[in-house]
């Protein structure tokens, strides 16, 4: 029973510091952004705008939560709920350092896999029952757009998986630290650029976020949602956002441990903890989003797929083939 | 620890569910649905069985069953696909151009 | 305990599959049908099949219901929906399933398990499910494993004629 409590709070820790990484992730891409375009950011709530989160959500979470009236009222309201949940249950899976995992499972690299192909529904029907035009072609393109990148993003991850011998995020980092390297980002440079482009779609960012191109479809499946469901989306992409991140972080770059022949230079690198590192990483890939965002132009929707079905995946599958044969002879 | 036929007895249920459905809807993709039940039906009996009787193989066949489930449902939306093209219709009795009159 | 998970998860599992079969909106039972398979994925769980569990989700949750689901929309049976026929002639219909499941159930009532293989639970929990079943599968049943690639290249074969022919019709 104690465990079981000890579980739910370590939980509720995690969870609250993710949600608190997801507000101000909003806050360090509106600066950055603004600073990409030689603008301020927002500067007017609190010293340098550091309290605009907290008044972006008490605000959004105080506004009329408006459903269509000829919209599908149960699929409209249960939808952002089916989006958050299986992104926010990914968390679970997740070792921040090497003895912090809420749930060690054996499967967690398809686990997240798994419940990342199930939040595609949210989306979905979310366009559906919206009853809008706009909506509706939002939803059709992130699924398609999420379903061929979901492949891609797969085969890289074959690539970590048959390298590492292991569907266990744990294991996968342990091995990947005992190989010369230390990251798999140096070998599986093809797989790690195909991961990082893939991810991009998955999680529907720019450039690839034609599921809400505003310029063509308003906001995409967002178009009839307001307060706090909008608040819920919002939450999740950002969430997902960081699932990605620290997927890259564990698959290609390391986790929370630094590569063998960088220690061997720098000895007092050992000192510093891991889940800084791990932070780091993730960082630095969050950046990363933002920065592209910065950018790049958005793609067209053909672009996008023929980018998918014709580049990524050949390429996925030449990095599998490489490291079989590596695996194999070596 | 839960006895075996409590497994064997959902999944005989679920079964009869899609049956019942596959024999009762007319609509095209629906009795296509039912079918997707009725294999998963199979495959609860599949992997329970497997578990019971500490043989792998059980769920190596519930492994085949589903990735071919999926390529029957990709050939067979195809088919639907084209038939509602030229027919403009799903209901099954409206697909009689080979029955006499 | 596990007896509580199995009635919840064997509850939730008949339930969504009549929600599913009853519905008229071809989407809603898509919805139920969704659950019913997430479900199907914590019994497999609670069978020790940890790695086929999330073949459920992924393969027939993120695929195959989302095949089914485009077609839906590609079609855009909204008017047709509501004239299906439900339960046309359903007593014999329902008379026959009973007689069929009195029987299916008369089999698993006599059904003895006498028989013991080699691959205990402690067996796969020591060397995780994912790997055992690879093992049997690239082994010993390497064969049907090459013709089940075979006969998923045909749909994918299929996809590319039906989308070429429609091009071309809609060009010339």
């Amino acid at each position: 029973m104690l465990e079981f409590l000890l579980m739910i709070i370590k939980t509720m820790i995690v969870f609250a510091i993710v949600l608190a990484h997801v507000a101000y992730t909003t806050y360090a891409e509106r600066k950055i952004i603004g600073r990409a375009q030689a603008r301020m950011g927002p500067m007017e709530v609190g010293p340098h705008g550091l309290l605009q989160p907290i008044a972006d959500f008490i605000k959004i979470f105080f506004k009329e939560d408006i459903i269509p009236v000829k919209s599908e009222k149960f699929i409209f309201q249960i939808a952002p709920l089916i989006v958050l949940v299986f992104t926010m249950v990914n968390l679970t899976v997740i070792p921040f350092t090497a003895n912090f995992v809420l749930a060690d499972l054996n499967i967690g690299l398809l686990f997240i896999l798994a419940s990342a192909s199930i939040a595609v529904y949210g989306i979905i029907l979310a366009g559906w029952a919206s009853n809008s035009k706009y909506s509706f072609l939002g939803g059709l393109r992130s699924a398609s757009q999420v379903l061929s990148y979901e492949i891609a993003l797969a085969l890289s991850l074959a690539g970590v998986v048959l390298a590492s011998g292991s569907l266990n995020l744990k294991d996968i980092v342990i091995a990947q630290h005992n190989t010369i390297f230390g990251i798999y980002a140096i070998p599986q440079i093809i797989g790690f650029v195909v991961f990082i482009v893939a991810a991009f779609a998955e999680t529907n960012r720019a450039p690839f976020d034609l599921p809400e191109a505003e310029t063509e479809l308003v906001a995409g499946y967002l178009t009839e949602y307001s307060a706090f469901r909008y608040a819920l989306f919002f939450l999740a992409e950002y969430v997902a956002m960081y699932i990605m991140a620290s997927l890259c972080a564990l698959c290609f770059l390391g986790g929370w441990t630094v590569p063998k022949f960088i220690t061997h230079i720098f000895p007092f690198l050992h000192k510093v903890p891991g889940l800084l590192w791990f932070a780091i990483k993730v960082y630095a890939f969050i950046f990363l989003y933002i920065w592209v965002r910065a950018t790049f132009p958005r793609y067209r929707f053909d672009q996008l797929l023929n980018i998918g079905w014709k580049v990524l995946i050949p390429a996925g599958i030449i990095n599998l083939i490489i490291i079989a044969f590596v695996k194999k002879f070596h | 620890m839960v006895p075996l036929s409590y497994y064997l007895i959902l999944s005989v249920i679920v079964f009869f569910i899609g049956a019942f459905s596959f024999l009762t809807r007319r609509n095209l993709i629906m009795m296509f649905l039912s079918i997707e039940i009725m294999l998963n039906a199979v495959n609860i009996s599949l992997v329970a069985l497997s578990h019971y009787m500490q043989d792998i193989r059980g769920q190596i066949l519930a492994l085949f069953v589903i990735a071919l489930a999926g390529g029957a449902v990709a050939v067979g939306l195809i088919i639907l696909v084209l038939a509602y093209r030229n027919r403009k219709t799903l209901k099954l009795e409206d697909f009689n151009l080979l029955r006499e009159e | 305990m596990v007896k509580i998970i199995f009635v919840y998860f064997a509850i939730l599992i008949i339930a969504s599959a009549l929600a599913a079969i009853t519905r008229k909106n071809l989407v809603y039972s898509l919805f139920w049908i969704l659950l019913m398979f997430i479900h199907l994925g914590g019994l497999y769980l609670l069978l020790n099949a940890e790695f086929l569990a999330m073949v459920q989700l992924i393969v027939y949750a993120g695929a195959i219901l989302v095949m089914f689901l485009f077609v839906i929309f590609l079609l855009n049976l909204k008017e047709e929906i509501k004239e299906a026929v439900f339960l046309h002639k359903w007593s014999s219909r329902l008379y026959g399933i009973l007689f069929l499941l009195f029987f299916a159930f008369l089999g698993v009532w006599s059904f003895k398990n006498n028989f013991k293989g080699i691959y205990s639970i402690e067996l796969i929990e020591k060397e995780g499910h994912t790997k055992v079943l690879g093992t049997v599968l690239f082994n010993e049943y390497l064969f049907p494993f090459l013709i089940l690639g075979f006969i998923l290249l045909v749909p994918l074969l299929g996809v590319g004629i039906v989308a070429l022919r429609r091009k071309t019709n809609g060009t010339t």
